[in-house]
């Protein structure tokens, strides 16, 4: 019993190490932000290099959503049924001011941060914020991916 | 046709129902009375000197609190014309009482209307009497309140609604 839990305590940290290499985003994009995302995404900023270098489209295939932009009362709904509609493990990276915390955006219309509707793993403020910044957060992202910490 | 002249031809035609009529920089303005405003509409886009085919715009005005309209009707619906043939626009206004913000709808005139009734209804909460889907449209439909009047408090927040709330 002591050799299996040592052993499955390596096969967590030997699959956090192989996960936080294979992100495969959902990239929700509604806004300006998403300029910002494409140039890290493109080949000056390569987030390819940190192993994200494929978004998927479909929210079933991903692992990480990133939340781009403004998010208004009317796209909340849909914003919480692409997270429901993800596999586990899965994580939430809310890219911009706006989903961090609604931004300068004090009004009837806009969602005051996304963490009012699903539960966000990285915060990346700005508007917009720099590819380095996205990179840096990518690469806190990764960290917690490979500890593991995750809900289930 | 000039400003001056599209303003004179509504005045000749509908006399009383057209209640003022200005201009500004040339941009020419009739204020119409609620009951003729759809006949207003109608000889605009049908009689051939103006042939305002297209309504550029349809939108409205809170002017609650407005230095000088404090008791006046408060609202205005606005309507903004082209006319493709002529290259000549008009703007005609209706004036809106608080307690009975109703308009006749304008889509048998122009269907472009129906998007732009359903924001003013949105945005103001002014109805459009015969609109054929008098629903929200920028706003989901348990939203509480119209959020452009002047009333509507900056602050609030209407509870998030969920996916199948």
């Amino acid at each position: 019993m002591g050799v299996g839990s040592f052993f499955t305590s390596k096969l967590d940290e030997a699959i956090g190490w192989a996960r936080k290499y294979s992100i495969f985003q959902y990239p929700f994009v509604t806004a300006c932000c998403g300029m910002e995302y494409m140039a890290t995404a493109c080949s000056h900023y390569d987030v390819d290099r940190f192993g994200a270098g494929l978004p998927r489209f479909s929210p079933r295939q991903a692992d990480v959503l990133f939340v781009v932009g403004t998010i208004s009362h009317k796209m909340a709904p849909v914003l919480k049924r692409i997270y429901d509609q993800m596999t586990e493990p899965k994580w939430v990276v809310a890219f911009g001011v706006c989903t961090c915390t609604g931004g300068f955006y004090d009004n009837y219309a806009t969602v005051m941060g996304i963490d009012t509707i699903i539960p966000v793993d990285v915060y990346i403020p700005g508007c917009p914020p720099r590819p380095e910044s996205v990179l840096d957060g990518l690469m806190k992202l990764q960290d917690k991916i490979a500890a593991g910490a995750q809900r289930y | 046709m000039e400003g001056a002249a599209i303003l004179d031809r509504l005045r000749a035609r509908f006399g009383a129902a057209v209640a003022e009529t200005h201009a500004h920089r040339g941009d020419h303005t009739a204020v119409v009375e609620r009951e003729a405003i759809v006949d207003v509409l109608q000889f605009c886009r049908d009689d051939a000197e103006l042939r305002f085919d297209m309504l550029s715009d349809l939108t409205a005005v809170d002017f609650l609190k407005f230095p000088g309209r404090e008791d006046g009707p408060r609202f205005e619906v606005v309507y903004h014309l082209y006319s493709l043939p002529h290259g000549h626009r008009v703007r005609l206004k209706v004036r809106v009482d608080e307690d009975d913000p109703v308009v006749p709808t304008a889509v048998p005139v122009w269907p472009i209307a129906n998007w732009l009734e359903r924001e003013v209804w949105d945005m103001f909460g002014i109805r459009f009497d015969g609109h054929p889907d008098l629903r929200r449209l920028l706003m989901y439909e348990q939203f509480v309140g119209h959020p452009l009047r002047k009333d509507y408090p900056i602050n609030r927040r209407q509870p998030l609604i969920g996916p199948k709330a």
